[in-house]
């Protein structure tokens, strides 16, 4: 679960990693009122879960109640890579003397807490890795519950940060590897980690992702991750508990197991049509998940067909088939299914449905091929 | 032969006691493999259908010789069950748990890697593995296998059973099909499975099914680059999906140009790989190899 910048400041914040002083606004005149209270300059900043933010003109900085007030009138509700901003933090502009960069993730290869550090931080970082990948430092962690703060001091030294400032960027790795470890995290990066004019030091932006299966499953776990997807359907299917993702597309697709549904997605590629979705119903799902994901995909307009691809191993196809005759029974589908059913129960779910009317594909070929022809029609 | 498993493997299913760990402890017994002992803390002394139940591996272990183990256990004990085999020296550990923390397992590895276990981890979160008409550990159907000469690797579980179907309705059989799991952090790589089905004489080529994301694919093209090896034939999954979540810009360092798709299939066949575009031109192509 990706956390948005002032949420993952927060968590700076907890850990005693100094971020500059602001608050969240949800509209012009609360940020008006944020800036006349902080009484500085101030950057305003569209929080949104997009890269390029600043490129876009999410980023403003202004003065006062009026010109906050302005900056924020324009950010809020404006687009940024599809996705429309509701807030914006207002916080303390910085005037910065240098820009570090400073990451933690996780190292699938390794299996280890990777540690990069780099003199020139901001918007760059990627650029300058690609072209002189000296100027990175990397160091693989062991996964301990906390890094001393002298270790953290000496890798800053050794990734070539200036002396004078290595004491508190010490300090700051160690809580950030504190951070990372405590809450989970699989990402957690200062870029820019900010010197500014008065020696002092900030952590001017964030970037976090939690592991989402270290998320309680309680309730509050799931509102917090529904609360972090910006399209409604996603929202509504966490709240089912389905693993949906919305994809572009105008044909639906349904299938057990995250690699059978990505071929599907695929195989409909192949045959010159695009996906509207990528659902996966998991193992072992009964009727009434297959109900609700037929109920979901309903609420997609841009659906015209919908392919389900099931091959059963622990998902039986009869239950499967009962989800699908539970959906249609409970009002008319707004778009052509096509069903392919494979592996255990196959037999008992293909005699359910072809007694209903409605026919099964062979292969999952000739599925996708149905599908995609379906959604042309139906133009 | 086969690589991993046999019909001398010898397992314990931990979280036995279960709805999932006894329905598949029972299957697995169906198809032949030696179920020789159930673990879930608390319930020692009890019987799933005639196989004793211990409360910790060491005790099953020791009563039953079990050199296996099939993880069933719940996400929030997942990787405890992981720890307590390495703890006790478990040679092979099949994980089919899904959702355990990515942290877990690494701390779980780290330790055994610390405490100079020599054991091997399949999984978190994969169908287990199959060595045909020997062993069965994991969730697969049992009826999609037949045995013969090529060996299957793949990081999704369904996906893997669409292609065992397909190639044994084909005719062609197989040796060990093993689903390395879903999850960012797995013990055993696509690199460890060639390495053990280049060892293994009955298998004659090997399928590798990779999909988006990780580098996985690109580490096993780079092995394969190195030497000589049998034939692999590969597919990746995932060439239509959106581009993942951006891992930061740490993500993007770490792993350079590898991780979607294309990466993946110009490295393998920059090895030599034949990828496949089409899941179902697999079969064909086999023949041809093994002809």
């Amino acid at each position: 679960m990706q956390l948005l910048e002032h949420q993952g400041k927060a968590l700076f914040r907890k850990y005693g990693i100094p971020v500059p002083e602001g608050r969240l606004a949800q509209d012009a005149e609360e940020a008006g009122l944020i800036a006349s209270s902080l009484g500085v300059r101030v950057a305003v900043k569209a929080q949104v879960l997009a890269g390029g933010r600043g490129k876009a003109g999410g980023i403003l900085l202004a003065e006062g109640y009026e010109e906050a007030k302005a900056a924020a009138a324009k950010i809020i509700g404006m687009r940024i890579k599809g996705i429309t901003v509701r807030e914006v933090l207002v916080e303390r502009a910085l005037s910065p003397a240098e820009e570090y960069y400073v990451g933690l993730t996780v190292d699938r290869s390794r299996k280890a807490v990777a540690l990069l550090l780099c003199r020139s931080g901001g918007v760059d970082i990627e650029e300058i890795a690609r072209s002189s990948p000296e100027a990175v430092y990397y160091r693989a962690l062991p996964p301990n519950d906390e890094l001393h703060p002298f270790k953290a001091r000496r890798m800053a030294l050794e990734a070539g940060f200036d002396r004078a400032r290595i004491l508190g960027i010490g300090g700051i790795i160690a809580n950030l590897y504190r951070l990372f470890m405590g809450e989970a995290a699989t990402l957690a990066e200062i870029n820019p980690l900010m010197v500014t004019q008065e020696g002092k030091l900030f952590a001017a932006d964030s970037k976090m992702i939690l592991d989402e299966s270290a998320l309680d499953s309680t309730l509050e776990g799931k509102r917090t991750l529904a609360e972090s997807k910006d399209d409604e359907l996603e929202r509504k299917a966490i709240e089912k508990g389905l693993n949906y993702v919305r994809l572009e597309g105008d044909i639906g697709v349904i299938g057990n197991g995250a690699g059978l549904v990505m071929a599907t997605i695929d195989a409909i590629g192949l045959n010159g049509g695009r996906a509207a979705d990528f659902l996966d119903i998991g193992g072992g799902a009964k009727a009434d998940v297959v109900r609700k994901s037929l109920e979901l995909l309903s609420e997609d307009k841009n659906i015209k067909s919908t392919l389900l691809n099931i091959f059963g191993g622990i998902t039986r196809c009869d239950e499967v088939a009962k989800g699908i005759l539970e959906a249609v029974g409970a009002g008319s589908l707004p778009f052509t299914m096509v069903v392919r059913l494979a592996g255990t129960g196959e037999d008992e779910g293909r005699r359910l449905l072809e007694e209903s009317g409605m026919k099964i594909a062979a292969t999952m070929d000739e599925a996708a091929q149905e599908a995609v022809l379906a959604a042309k029609g139906a133009c | 032969m086969g690589i991993l498993a046999n019909s001398g493997t010898r397992v314990l299913v931990q979280g036995i006691t279960g709805r999932e760990g006894s329905f598949h402890a029972l299957r697995m017994r169906a198809y032949g493999t030696k179920v020789v002992a159930g673990v879930t803390p608390g319930k020692g002394g009890s019987d799933v259908d005639g196989i004793e139940v211990y409360d910790t591996v060491l005790e099953a272990m020791e009563a039953q010789g079990a050199n296996a183990s099939c993880i069933f256990a719940p996400s929030s004990s997942g990787a405890d069950a992981i720890a307590e085999c390495i703890h006790d020296g478990m040679p092979l550990i099949v994980c089919i748990t899904e959702g355990i923390p990515q942290m877990s397992v690494i701390k779980a590895l780290a330790e055994g890697a610390r405490t100079g276990w020599e054991g091997r981890l399949v999984g978190p979160n994969g169908p287990g593995l199959v060595t045909v008409g020997e062993a069965l550990i994991g969730i697969s159907p049992a009826g999609i296998f037949k045995k013969g000469h090529v060996g299957l690797v793949s990081r999704s579980g369904t996906l893997t059973y669409e292609i065992v179907d397909m190639l044994s309705k084909a005719g062609i059989g197989q040796t060990t099909c093993i689903g390395v799991g879903g999850d960012p952090i797995i013990g055993t790589t696509f690199t460890d499975c060639l390495r053990l089905f280049e060892d293994d004489p009955d298998t004659k080529a090997v399928v590798l099914i990779g999909e988006i994301g990780g580098s996985d694919e690109e580490n096993a093209a780079r092995f394969l680059h190195e030497g000589s090896h049998k034939p692999v034939i590969a597919f990746i999954s995932g060439r239509n999906a959106p581009a993942g979540k951006k891992m930061g810009h740490a993500g993007a360092i770490i792993y350079g140009r590898t991780g979607s798709a294309q990466t993946k299939i110009e490295a393998l066949k920059d090895a030599g790989v034949v990828v496949v575009d089409k899941l179902w031109e697999i079969p064909g192509q086999l023949l041809g190899i093994l002809a």
